[in-house]
């Protein structure tokens, strides 16, 4: 047989609401391939694999799977035909364990009576297979991040997909775990699964896909191979203009401390520590970063000093003032913004237009309101502002922020937080999903504001985005913080060492 | 020490020390007066039974993520229903089936409107309860009663033992029923494929739909299903409990059936267990009227089974949380 593409679309089109999601693309994916699919945020790329998965329905085009032509009208005849996706925001049930979302639509039974015995072993066996260990027992919504997203995939292997979609699935990974997918990638490639892949982080790009082919406004601009290109090359073909891939920064001028978590301690009820006496300064007019392998305690060391969670021991200060416990309101009124790590659960109001989202830490001050009503064109005025200076795509400020496309959902977020005038941000992962060109700008507001004296306490996976952003690196290991440098001293092999758990004395000076 | 931390992770022991409390009470209760002890108890399961049948349904709808308050209307229509069908034909069978029938198609028509039409379910349901209220009150004619009454059954000789026997296994056939359908659902919802469909649809709909899993017919289905054990209780009360129908019948048992069902964190063994204590202050009530020997108004005696229930389940019973989705429509795009 010769060489037929597994999966080809024609011409697809598809419109939402004033929006051309996807126009006229055409692509074909052969077997055993690793297709990236590159664009910035609003593209069209979720979009036109939701089509393919049978999800959304296009207006135009034509789908040909092994080079027949193929109606998908739901998901299942996507599963049916082989077809496996791993989605940009979770498919998956919380309150489920594991087991019961790994079969979830497939699964074990004898005449309807689940088989979650049989399930288990099943499961365990392909994770065994792809090193993707994961405890069937456990409940998913208190599994990390990291974790989940190794659920969805384990998901879609159950399920024996030959086509294989990872929408962005790197995007909350840790280094270590992107080098583990990419072997189950390569694995998987071996064994004749085609996989797509979308990433906005070059660099993966250009080590895992055999062929890249890139998107903007709904088109496809163009396609090249991994040899025939670099990184700056790409971010052009992707922006349309030449980016910044590197953070260019002066000198930090640090005045007085501006934030200050005194001996903080976290501890579920019959679990260890979360996070152990830590206790860390933030100075005006500094960016302090925190480097550490995902699942150390970040997550909630960052929702307890933004009020989600309360902690056993322990203060934090704002200006040198106590700020109580659990009370997100009363940071906000202090000076405190915060870009949170899941960008739909504690980020924004999925079902609420932009207008609304950006204003959630606000509505009730001047000039958004009047009296006791809202302020309707202060709120607008507000919106068109900051959607044209994060340059958030969108037809209008009015429409829903759940149907934004990801890396604009967290474009919405970081706007509200960094437009208001605060003292001290928490940025925690803030520009996970994010484009070249929208970290680029992103990374200029932090230093921006670094430089005007806010404080800037950033939590970020990418130890390329804390070593070139920070100008002191605190890292943290098993929920206690291991070391402080100077971010000038500090090596990658340097941190990777701490990161692994191998203990440092705070250095004196480094600390003051 | 062991053994109560394996209850507590098995969430078992709040159920089973209530449960233990009970039983106590009950032996205590059964050495000092027999007969009352008996009578208190029997017509706890009578008195739950319609409530349980009630919170049934609206367990399967809401862990498919549809809110029905119009329970209330389906029991009272199909009581209706039931007991005007025995009238005409005289078959105690056909009139359970009809009444059960008119609680499915309460329920298509509810379905219909909150998961195809995407209303409002709140408003959903109250449009069945004054449809309901409307149609029994205009169509009631005074006077009739049922020809006979489904009559209690012995279950051999498990119904000889003494104080057990004629409580649990002498009973009329829908209590049976009830009972049996709290084992039947309880296995259906976490032992079985449709229930692991039917709680991903109330929990995450779009989780469920990316893998092949039909929300809408899931939903449609759950519903019609409630609504036919709805029907059952408003069968049970004209045809099994009361022999005849008087308007407005159901007195609420609907809402109280909500109120169960939240108390059983949603789930079938619970509500039977929230159900259970609202019968049996219920009986005790009765009881306390009845022997007319304590001198308080009446009104007052009547709040005892629902502040004793809320003071117990509130109390000692955790927070649940209900299904993620429940109430929402499914949006595809
Ligand atoms: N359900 C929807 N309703 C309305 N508009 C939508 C919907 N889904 C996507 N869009 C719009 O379609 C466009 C393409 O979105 P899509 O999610 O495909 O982008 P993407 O390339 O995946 O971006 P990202 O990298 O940020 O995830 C965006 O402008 C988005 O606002
Ligand atoms: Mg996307």
């Amino acid at each position: 047989m010769a060489n037929k593409p597994v999966l080809e679309s024609k011409n697809i089109t598809k419109r939402f609401p004033g929006v051309l999601a996807n126009d006229q693309v055409s692509m074909h994916l052969d077997e055993g391939e690793i297709l990236a699919i590159l664009g910035e945020n609003g593209a069209g790329k979720t979009t036109l694999l939701n089509i393919i998965y049978g999800l959304y329905s296009q207006d135009e085009g034509d789908i040909f799977i092994n080079g027949e032509l193929t109606t998908i009208n739901n998901p299942q005849d996507a599963i049916k035909k082989g077809i496996g996706m791993v989605h940009q925001h979770f498919m998956l049930v919380p309150v489920f364990t594991v087991t019961e979302n790994m079969i979830l639509g497939a699964e074990v039974s004898t005449a309807g009576v689940l088989n979650l015995k049989e399930a288990r072993r099943r499961i365990l066996e392909i994770s065994n297979a792809y090193g993707l260990k994961v405890d069937p027992d456990a409940i998913v919504e208190e599994l990390p991040v990291g974790i989940q997203q190794r659920v969805e995939i384990l998901k879609a292997l159950f399920r024996d997909a030959r086509i294989l979609i990872l929408d962005e699935p790197t995007a909350v990974l840790t280094p270590q775990e992107i080098e583990e997918l990419f072997d189950v990638m390569r694995e998987l490639k071996s064994k004749g699964v085609s996989i797509i892949f979308i990433s906005h982080k070059l660099k993966e790009v250009l080590a895992i896909a055999d062929r890249i082919m890139v998107m903007r406004r709904g088109a496809v601009v163009g396609e090249t191979f991994p040899k025939d290109t670099n990184q700056s090359d790409l971010a052009n073909m992707m922006v349309g203009r030449e980016v910044l891939l590197r953070v260019e920064k002066e000198e930090a001028h640090p005045k007085e401390p501006v934030f200050e978590i005194v001996d903080l301690s976290i501890q579920e009820p019959g679990q260890l520590h979360t996070v152990k006496n830590v206790s860390l300064t933030v100075l005006e007019g500094e960016i302090l970063g925190i480097a550490g392998v995902q699942g150390n305690g970040q997550t909630e060391l960052v929702e307890g000093i933004t009020g989600l969670r309360s902690y056993n021991q322990g203060s934090i200060l704002i200006d040198g003032k106590p700020m109580p416990v659990e009370k997100p309101r009363a940071l906000v009124e202090n000076g405190m913004a915060h870009i949170p790590e899941d960008r739909q659960k504690h980020g924004l109001v999925l079902p609420y237009p932009l207008t609304d989202n950006l204003v959630l830490c606000s509505y009730y001050e001047h000039p958004f309101v009047k009296g006791i009503v809202r302020n309707e064109d202060a709120i607008e005025e507000h919106a068109i502002k900051l959607i044209d200076a994060f340059d958030i795509r969108t037809p209008s400020p009015y429409i829903d922020a759940g149907n934004l496309s990801g890396g604009n959902q967290q474009k919405l977020i970081v706007a509200r937080e960094l437009s208001r005038d605060v003292k001290i941000v928490i940025a925690n992962q803030p520009t996970r999903g994010l484009d070249v060109g929208s970290i680029e700008y992103i990374h200029r507001t932090l230093v921006e504001m670094r430089d005007r004296g806010v404080g800037i306490l950033l939590v970020s996976a990418e130890l390329d985005e804390i070593m070139s952003l920070s100008d002191r690196i605190a890292v943290i290991y098993e929920g206690e913080i291991v070391a402080i440098l100077d971010a000038k001293d500090a090596t990658r092999e340097e941190l990777g060492i701490l990161m692994a758990g191998s203990r440092k004395h705070l250095s004196e000076e480094a600390t003051a | 020490m062991n053994l109560i931390n394996y209850l507590k992770s098995k969430k078992m022991l709040v159920p089973l020390a209530l449960g233990l409390v009970a039983f106590v009470i009950v032996i205590i209760a059964y050495s000092i007066n027999g007969q009352v002890t008996q009578a208190v108890l029997a017509s706890t399961i009578r008195q739950s039974t319609p409530i349980l049948l009630g919170a049934l349904c609206g367990i399967l709808c809401e862990r498919s993520g549809v809110v029905n308050i119009g329970i209330e209307g389906q029991m009272l229509l199909s009581a209706f229903m039931g007991f005007m069908v025995n009238v005409w034909t005289g078959n105690l069978f056909v009139a359970v089936l009809a009444g059960m029938a008119t609680g499915a198609l309460l329920g298509l028509l509810h379905a219909f409107m909150s998961v195809t039409l995407k209303l409002d379910q709140i408003i959903g349901g109250s449009v069945i309860n004054i449809l309901a209220l409307g149609l029994t009150g205009f169509f009631y004619t005074a006077g009739l009663t049922t020809k006979g009454k489904l009559q209690p059954i012995s279950l051999g000789f498990l119904a000889e033992i003494p104080l057990v026997g004629p409580v649990l296994f002498r009973n009329p056939p829908i209590t049976f029923v009830a009972i049996l359908l709290v084992f039947i659902l309880q296995f259906v919802l976490f032992k079985t494929t449709w229930g692991l469909r039917t709680r991903a649809v109330g929990e995450h709909p779009r989780a469920a739909d990316t893998l092949g899993i039909n929300v809408f017919t899931t939903r449609y289905i759950n519903v019609i299903m409630g609504g036919a054990i709805a029907g059952l209780a408003g069968a049970f009360l004209t045809l099994e409990a009361v022999g005849s129908f008087e308007r407005n019948m159901t007195n609420g048992r609907g809402f109280v059936a909500l109120a169960v069902m939240i108390f059983g964190k949603w789930s079938p063994l619970g509500a039977w267990g929230a159900a259970l204590l609202f019968g049996f202050a219920n009986a005790v009530q009765t009881q306390i009227q009845f022997a007319g020997t304590i001198n308080i108004p009446h009104q007052f005696i009547g709040m005892l089974p629902y502040l004793l229930t809320i003071i117990v389940l509130a109390g000692f019973v955790g927070r649940a949380r209900p299904p993620a989705a429940d109430g929402e429509p499914y949006e595809k795009e």
